[in-house]
């Protein structure tokens, strides 16, 4: 048993691997067929990782990265595409940068109150969804593509000056917000300021683990994502587990616009960061769904935005950086796909090998071909989760 | 606009007894119906925009990549694999059309443009067909890439030529306008005396015949033309069995694989004509993030449309329009639109009444009143209202219908050939 979970390892590495190479290799051709050296812009780019300043950049963009991944990863256990993180997060930052603006609460009360309110914003958002869903039958995919439009048109409308709008030159804001709201940060000299959001969006990690692996409730979320008849069957409430699991997805997602909001900018303006919320589709499909690998592919991804800065005063463009990553999504979903396939052929051929030998399963080694079920049973339930 | 009867029997029974296929003599009615009140509404407020002959002209302009987007979602559907990529490809086709138009001249700019859009519809076809990739997930790594793709290759092909920076191309040479000389002249006339419906409809239609492009056209041609080919000829018919039932197809014979390859190029294929329309004719140049999301709405306009080319385009042409108001004077036309609304939902309302559904006819009533409140004491609209309009319609009429749209059987699962 311990000789096949070595196997398994391989294959679950293999994958993210051989989707890097891919990705590194058709990024090093469309360098080339630019007429740019193949391999120095990766050189400049690990050198870049190497200084303090940039390290830190990088775990404060990684930040917000795998809290909205989280938010994804959540729906994904369920077979829901929460496509709607993007909306979600701008706006329940729109609404914390309001509610952080106009209520001043000793920072002991005003900091929890903003993360309610934030989880509470993003949780509605994605409710609505949720919603129709359950009751109406419509698809959460075009549900929160829409929501995601209507959403930027409620910000544009609570940010009008009439409104809770504060004009700052050419930029709509929200005003400045109180500093009893504003996140601590970790001073680190002279690399900069660490996000404190950072130790939250861990501290995330850990409770998204324990409650799918470790509670009833996790349990019946990933039961219903595999088989949802199955998990009737068992006396789940399908209906209730999309419900909750969309209001879940939504606050996690809710929260993901923080560490920028309460430890840098203090208020929501027009140049807030957008797009975090499709990124993070992208983060949670390379790191499968686990807090773990999705810690590494934001660490990857927010690597390739901050590193890929100095290109452009070395003659390179930055952009080569937005290839990799839409590159690497492609090769990664379509390897774990690949290798997945080649893991399942090569137990089957096991199995039928020691069939063939003459072994009658159950009777000799009975915990070995339970484990192997597991198994199987556990590849598939990952396969379904990286869907 | 016909599906096969024995499958719509099933949601029938289910939501409601008795007659509810909406036949098109119905479908004319209620759109005639609209359109008089629409009028009524022009001519209690004074709101002479709303159906102006350039407001129609512009609503056109701007359904036209809305439309072609939602076709090809249309085409890649109805082979079952679902398609969020589309933004990708309209991004790839203003590229594409661009690029190739600044160079060789509009017309080479068009079929680049398709050309471009087909390139992100093959890989669309080759992760989710041949690898079995889920639909959702290919889709949104095209969106990423083509967005990267385009910008990374804008920085040699644009900056450094004459008017083109790395974000803009140089301009494109127009395709030409062209207007029907006698018709788009009177239906002005006609349009600007203010009649009770006349002037309306003569709005409308002129809005079809004024100041249009030549790829309007060929757009406008592309949708009787696809539900001809999707439904009256053998070729439409194997394509959407792979839409279908995908084993049943494989089993007469159908090469699936090959079906689904082809309907997901031509997806492509459009989406690319309606980045080059964007690119080309709506402004003549690409300009990065020029789609802004037309794509996803695209894909909203077909699901609108019950997965139907007539009901898609009804679909952009609402978009077209709420849009249209956000660019021409749209706050007024928008506040005299909310009577139309209030009028609407008071109909709806009696028509709960008369199906003896009293909650609901309770709520309609409360709606209309609210909004005709909103209508009463207020002078105009914020446009951050209007923007939202047509995402809210859309979801409103989801939200209402979703049991009665049927997509098709197999869309979005995967199939390995057997």
């Amino acid at each position: 048993m311990k000789k096949f979970d070595k196997e398994r390892l391989l294959l679950g590495a293999a994958g993210p691997a051989i989707a890097l190479v891919v990705a590194v290799l058709l990024t090093s051709v469309v360098l080339l067929a630019s007429g740019k050296s193949p391999f120095e812009p990766y050189a400049i780019m690990l050198e870049q990782a190497g200084f303090a300043d940039i390290q830190v950049l990088i775990l404060n963009a990684a930040a917000g990265y795998y809290i909205a991944a989280l938010a994804v990863a959540v729906g994904f256990r369920m077979n829901l595409f929460n496509i709607g993180v993007e909306g979600q997060y701008r706006l329940a930052a729109m609404v914390t940068a309001v509610v952080g603006a106009k209520v001043a609460l000793p920072g002991a009360l005003q900091l929890p109150l903003l993360v309610l309110v934030a989880a509470l914003t993003g949780a509605f958002w994605a409710g609505i969804a949720g919603l129709l869903k359950v009751t109406r039958g419509v698809s959460e995919v075009v549900s929160t593509i829409m929501l995601n439009s209507i959403a930027t048109a409620v910000i544009g409308y609570f940010t009008l000056p009439k409104v809770f709008g504060v004009q700052q030159g050419n930029n709509k804001t929200t005003g400045e917000m109180h500093d009893s709201g504003w996140f601590p940060n970790l001073d680190l000299g002279p690399a900069g300021e660490l996000y404190g959001f950072v130790f939250v969006a861990v501290a995330l990690g850990i409770a998204y683990w324990v409650v799918l692996n470790r509670t009833r409730f996790g349990f019946d979320l990933r039961a219903t994502g595999a088989s949802e008849s199955a998990a009737a069957a068992s006396g789940v409430n399908a209906k209730r587990m999309v419900l909750t699991a969309m209001l879940l997805s939504g606050a996690v997602a809710g929260l993901a616009g923080l560490p920028t909001l309460l430890n840098d900018t203090h208020t929501y303006s027009l140049s807030f960061p957008t797009s975090l919320g499709f990124t993070a589709i992208g983060i949670a499909l390379l790191g499968r769904g686990g807090p773990v690998g999705i810690a590494f592919a934001s660490l990857l991804w927010a690597f390739l935005d901050k590193a890929s800065a100095e290109l452009d005063y070395r003659g390179y463009d930055t952009e080569i950086a937005v290839i990799m990553q839409g590159l690497i999504v492609i090769a990664v979903v379509v390897s774990y796909e690949a290798v997945g396939r080649w893991g399942l052929r090569r137990q089957q051929q096991r199995v039928g090998k020691e069939l063939a030998a003459g072994h009658v399963l159950g009777k000799t080694g009975a915990p070995g071909t339970s484990g192997e079920t597991g198994t199987s049973g556990d590849n598939n339930d990952k396969e379904v989760a990286a869907r | 606009m016909s599906t096969a009867p024995a499958l719509d029997k099933r949601p029938a029974a289910a939501s409601a007894p008795g007659r509810r296929r909406v036949t098109l003599p119905v479908l004319l009615l209620i759109i005639a119906g609209v359109l008089a009140l629409t009028s009524l509404v022009r001519i209690v407020t004074g709101a002479d925009g709303i159906t102006n002959v350039s407001q129609m002209s512009t609503a056109l302009k701007l359904a036209v990549p809305i439309g072609m987007a939602g076709l090809g979602g249309l085409w890649a559907e109805r082979s079952g694999v679902i398609n969020i990529g589309l933004e990708g490809m309209l991004i790839l086709g203003t590229w594409f059309g661009a690029w190739a138009g600044y160079q060789w001249g509009p017309w080479i700019g068009v079929l680049a443009g398709i050309a471009g859009g087909a390139l992100g519809g093959l890989l669309h076809a080759i992760v989710t067909v041949t690898f079995n990739v889920n639909h959702i997930v290919s889709g949104v790594a095209i969106n990423i890439l083509a967005l990267g793709v385009t910008r990374y290759v804008s920085a040699f092909a644009f900056e450094g030529v004459p008017q083109g920076t790395s974000k803009q191309s140089p301009p494109v040479e127009s395709l030409g306008q062209f207007s029907v000389p006698v018709l788009s002249d009177g239906l002005e006339t006609i349009n600007d005396k203010g009649w009770f419906l006349a002037s309306d409809i003569a709005g409308l239609l002129g809005g079809l015949v004024t100041n249009m492009s030549p790829l309007t056209l060929l757009a406008l041609a592309l949708v009787p033309a696809s539900w001809w080919i999707l439904w009256r000829t053998s070729f439409g018919l194997r394509l959407r069995s792979c839409g279908e039932n995908p084993t049943a197809a494989e089993s007469l014979g159908v090469n699936v694989y090959k079906y689904k390859y082809l309907a997901v190029i031509i997806s492509g294929g459009l989406a690319g004509l309606g980045g080059a329309f964007l690119s080309i004719v709506a402004n003549p140049f690409y300009l990065e993030g020029q789609t802004g999301g037309r794509g996803y709405i695209g894909l909203a306009a077909m699901i609108f449309g019950n997965w139907m080319p007539g009901g898609l385009a009804l679909g952009a042409g609402l978009f077209g329009y709420t849009d249209s108001l956000k660019l021409r004077g749209g706050t007024e036309n928008v506040h005299a639109l909310l009577l139309l609304i209030a009028i609407l939902v008071l109909i709806g309302a009696i028509w709960l009444v008369l199906r003896k559904k009293y909650v609901g006819a309770v709520i309609a009533v409360a709606v209309s009143a609210l909004v005709f409140a909103w209508y009463a004491t207020t002078k105009e609209v914020p446009t951050q209202v209007v923007t939202a309009t047509p995402y809210v319609v859309t979801l409103l009429v989801l939200s209402l219908s979703a049991q009665r749209l049927r997509m098709p059987r197999a869309n979005g699962k995967p199939y390995r050939r057997g």
